[in-house]
């Protein structure tokens, strides 16, 4: 993979994150639908054993719920790209 | 589909937890004597693209909707195993900073979608898919794994809950699985349309597994590829 393709791949996502995830359809997912209508999602609705800093996709202190999900997922994805990349370095220098 | 806190009983998320650390350390073993120098930037776009791509959910049917789980479009690049490690960084990283999926359910949802979806769809794909020679191969391959995977990993959820007592299997796992055949359309639509994008402008982005060199592969890489083997 040359670098323009790698910019290339990360711009398709990080554009995703950043002017999609907005518009994200709010409806519950899959398992949310079943565990509402066969009534054990309140087991899931207790504090989570851990707390984690973004939850929900909301960047904290921005009042704005679009932009906050925008910058949470540019964040994220930037982030990402950067664990991805950095595991696959781990496991190529483990191997020599 | 990923599962919070609170939905499995102890047993089953400590059960699931072992099964996934085995899974993640057997594809590390795996992943280290097929990654190639030029995977290692496509696992960390693959890793960003699934990440943003599962933030984007789209609706499926009243009220209900999904969102894609990206393990056959990682495997398809990346193989089996770095696909699967692929999925699971995306999934820690979710739980640990977007309280997406609980940390007690973690090794449940690694299990489902980073090694059963994601290793289990490549299987499935690479029956269909053969040598990778035939592009009509290649993308009905990726669209009956990406349904696959989607659905599995439904099904594994499903038996999940029902062992923990949370819902009754009877129940539980039809209507797990009937959503998830559903949003499974959509893992295909987007899987297949990005697979042709790619078979298009960088067919040899393709993951082939050791021993199938083709004519696409430029002579540097068929030759690394037959000393990889030959080792």
């Amino acid at each position: 993979m040359g670098e323009k393709e790698i910019l290339m791949g990360l711009a398709v996502a990080v554009l995703i994150a950043l002017l999609v995830s907005p518009f994200a359809s709010p409806w519950p997912d899959g398992l949310e639908r079943v565990a509402k209508d066969q009534g054990f999602l309140e087991k899931g609705e207790e504090p989570p054993v851990f707390a984690a800093p973004v939850p929900d996709y909301s960047f904290p202190g921005i009042c704005n719920k679009e932009w906050a999900t925008s910058i949470a997922g540019f964040i994220g994805t930037m982030a990402m790209f950067g664990i991805g990349y950095g595991v696959a370095v781990l496991i190529k220098r483990r191997k020599r | 589909m990923h599962i919070p806190d609170g939905f499995l009983s102890t047993n089953t998320w400590l059960a699931s937890w072992a099964i996934s650390v085995g899974g993640i350390g057997y594809s590390i073993k795996k992943t280290a004597g097929v990654l190639k120098d030029r995977m290692v930037p496509l696992m960390g776009v693959m890793s960003a693209f699934v990440f943003a791509a599962q933030m984007i959910n789209f609706p499926v049917m009243g009220g209900t909707s999904g969102h894609l789980l990206g393990g056959v479009l990682a495997a398809v690049l990346l193989g089996p195993y770095a696909g699967a490690l692929t999925l699971a960084c995306v999934l820690i990283f979710q739980c640990l900073i977007f309280q997406d999926g609980g940390l007690t359910a973690l090794g449940a949802n690694v299990f489902n979608m980073a090694i059963a979806g994601t290793i289990g769809g490549y299987g499935i794909y690479s029956l269909i898919a053969e040598d990778r020679a035939n592009e009509k191969r290649v993308l009905a391959g990726t669209a009956v794994a990406a349904w696959f995977s989607v659905v599995m990993a439904s099904i594994l959820c499903a038996l999940e809950l029902a062992i923990s007592g949370t819902a009754p299997l009877g129940i539980v796992l039809p209507a797990m699985a009937g959503i998830h055949a559903l949003i499974g359309i959509g893992e295909a639509i987007i899987t297949v349309s990005i697979i042709t994008v790619i078979l298009k402008t960088r067919p040899d982005l393709i993951y082939r597994p050791q021993g199938t060199v083709t004519v696409s592969l430029s002579n540097r890489d068929s030759l690394s590829s037959l000393r990889q083997g030959l080792s």
